[in-house]
């Protein structure tokens, strides 16, 4: 079994069942994770609480998901923030892959896949 | 008139059919053997007496020789060779490959027709998953259930000491997302159904879908039933765009008709001509709408043909000798476009179009600008050309063509890019543009 990892992720994601697994697979894995529904206090919360990693969903509503993820690399403060994005499409991977993300995740996702991707994000 | 090339190898299956030797038909007809031989081979035009005197000899109506499915498939091989792209395509032997193989002509046409159905088919669909929003919401919807399904089920699946409270709360969110799931993939499957006006885009365009309509319609309706008639005709229109386009027609035709009664309308007809500027002065209704009149009467053969203010064409009636472009802009020389340019002014011709043999036809024209949103509102134009068979032989006709593309005219100014049909063309045309 893999260590316990340690760090704080800030999910955004409109879907709450989606929102809830992923939260309990990170959680069972000993990272705190605090989560937002929609896109508008997305920034605040990604300014205040400084996460270690951000995992944003595409299609939010307030703001979208390449908005936030343009504002957060426009902000000297949250610029170096790893971002890793949730997508549909691949149309919708490459503007995210121009704007900034780090890591894509294709939905519909494996647990085991989103969960190395975090790992391999928080040792980074 | 002298015939085409396809007239030779036509006039040799006669000859072979009725068992004659080209000396004895030669002598028969005042000609040599040798120069029957560059006739029937392609080498020499044939027409006028000679051409009668053959028909005579071999017992058939000369006008056999060149019927009209022969122009179609030469002009559906010219459409075909236009598509080919950079493919070296032997236009020059056009014709003898369509009289040679027709058989084989014919399949090409078609499987030409065939693949640009297709073709609309396949933009059709792009056009419909890259851009209807309802089809990528459901997708979206789809994919968000079906993502929270796959991480559940694998959480219930793979974690051996789940909490009883966990473990309800996952099947509870597992339960609610497979019947959002279905609800969504049936929606999606419904939405698919319905809009089988995604092969329907790909069968026709919705305008050639109406004219296909009109042309099985005779081009027309009798005005007293043309309310009745029409709407059960339009029920019948496959795609939901053609049936809206025919309405839109249907409606303007009834306008059309209580405008100009038809028993007043052929009478004044009778008595003027069928000029439509004299004919709308008669009736104090807009030339447009006698245009489109005309263009119904049976007997004149008159073709038709409307643009919007971009010069699309937007109204298609064909006549014969005036090839009308399927695809693509037409010819900037026609009077259409003059009209269109210069709105409210009356403009008449009589034109030549290339490959049609020194065939004349008479143009009229007329534009004028609209406001269909009030005055304040954007101006539109429309602008519409009647075409009519001209039987006087006339010194100075305009020469003009169907599009260029397909234009055998080596020289022409208003040429916006090299034909297919001459390599000249390439090299003497006008500015093409730019």
């Amino acid at each position: 079994m893999a260590k316990p990892m340690t760090g704080h992720v800030l999910l955004i994601e409109d879907e709450p069942n989606i929102a809830e697994a992923i939260r309990f697979i990170l959680s069972r894995d000993g990272l705190r994770v605090s989560h937002l529904a929609d896109g508008l206090g997305a920034l605040a919360a990604v300014r205040s609480d400084r996460p270690d990693l951000v995992i944003l969903d595409h299609m939010l509503p307030g703001l979208s998901g390449l908005e936030i993820l343009g504002a957060i690399r426009a902000d000297p403060e949250t610029r170096t923030i790893p971002v890793m994005m949730l997508t549909a499409r691949g149309r919708d991977r490459e503007a995210a892959e121009r704007a900034g993300a780090d890591r894509f995740i294709s939905k519909p996702f494996s647990n085991a896949e989103i969960l190395a991707e975090v790992r391999a994000m928080i040792d980074r | 008139m002298p015939l085409s090339a396809l007239t030779g190898a036509r006039l040799r299956e006669r000859r072979l059919a009725a068992g004659r030797r080209q000396a004895d038909l030669a002598a028969e007809v005042g000609i040599s053997a040798s120069y029957l031989n560059l006739i029937e081979h392609d080498r020499r035009k044939l027409g006028g007496a000679l051409l009668a005197r053959l028909a005579d000899a071999l017992g058939f109506d000369r006008t056999a020789l060149a019927q009209g499915s022969d122009v179609a498939l030469i002009e559906g091989l010219q459409n075909a060779a236009a598509r080919g792209g950079a493919l070296a395509v032997e236009l020059a032997a056009l014709e003898d490959f369509a009289s040679r193989f027709p058989g084989w002509a014919g399949l090409l046409v078609a499987i030409d027709a065939r693949v640009q159905t297709l073709e609309r088919a396949v933009e059709a669909l792009n056009d419909r998953m890259t851009h209807d929003p309802h089809l990528s919401q459901s997708l979206h919807e789809v994919l968000s259930s079906l993502s929270s399904v796959r991480a559940t089920a694998a959480i219930l699946a793979e974690t051996e000491d789940l909490a009883p409270d966990w473990s309800a709360r996952f099947h509870q969110n597992l339960h609610h997302d497979s019947e959002r799931l279905a609800a969504g993939a049936e929606a999606l499957v419904a939405y698919l159904d319905a809009g089988s006006a995604i092969a329907e885009q790909g069968i026709a365009a919705p305008q050639e879908e109406v004219e296909d309509w009109l042309k099985a319609q005779g081009w027309g309706f009798d005005d007293a039933t043309l309310a009745e008639a029409a709407a059960d005709a339009v029920a019948g229109l496959a795609s939901t765009a053609a049936r809206s386009l025919a309405r839109g027609y249907l409606t303007r035709a009834l306008g059309d008709a209580r405008a100009l009664p038809m028993q007043a309308f052929a009478a004044a007809v009778t008595a003027l001509g069928p000029d439509p500027f004299a004919l709308a002065e008669r009736f104090a209704c807009d030339p447009l709408q006698v245009m489109r009149r005309l263009a119904t009467l049976p007997g004149l053969g008159a073709g038709l043909v409307s643009c919007d203010a971009s010069g699309t064409l937007t109204f298609r009636k064909p006549t014969a000798g005036f090839p009308l472009p399927r695809f693509g802009a037409a010819c900037p020389l026609w009077p259409l476009y003059a009209a269109l340019g210069r709105p409210l002014q009356p403009f008449e011709a009589v034109i030549e179009m290339a490959g049609q043999g020194g065939r004349l036809h008479r143009v009229l024209a007329w534009g004028r600008p609209t406001h269909p949103m009030g005055l304040r509102g954007p101006e539109l134009r429309e602008a519409t050309m009647l075409i009519m068979p001209e039987d006087q032989p006339r010194q100075a006709a305009l020469p003009i063509g169907s599009s260029c593309r397909i234009c055998p005219r080596p020289a022409c100014a208003a040429r916006r890019e090299p034909s297919i049909l001459s390599e000249a063309s390439a090299t003497d045309a006008g500015p093409m543009g730019f």
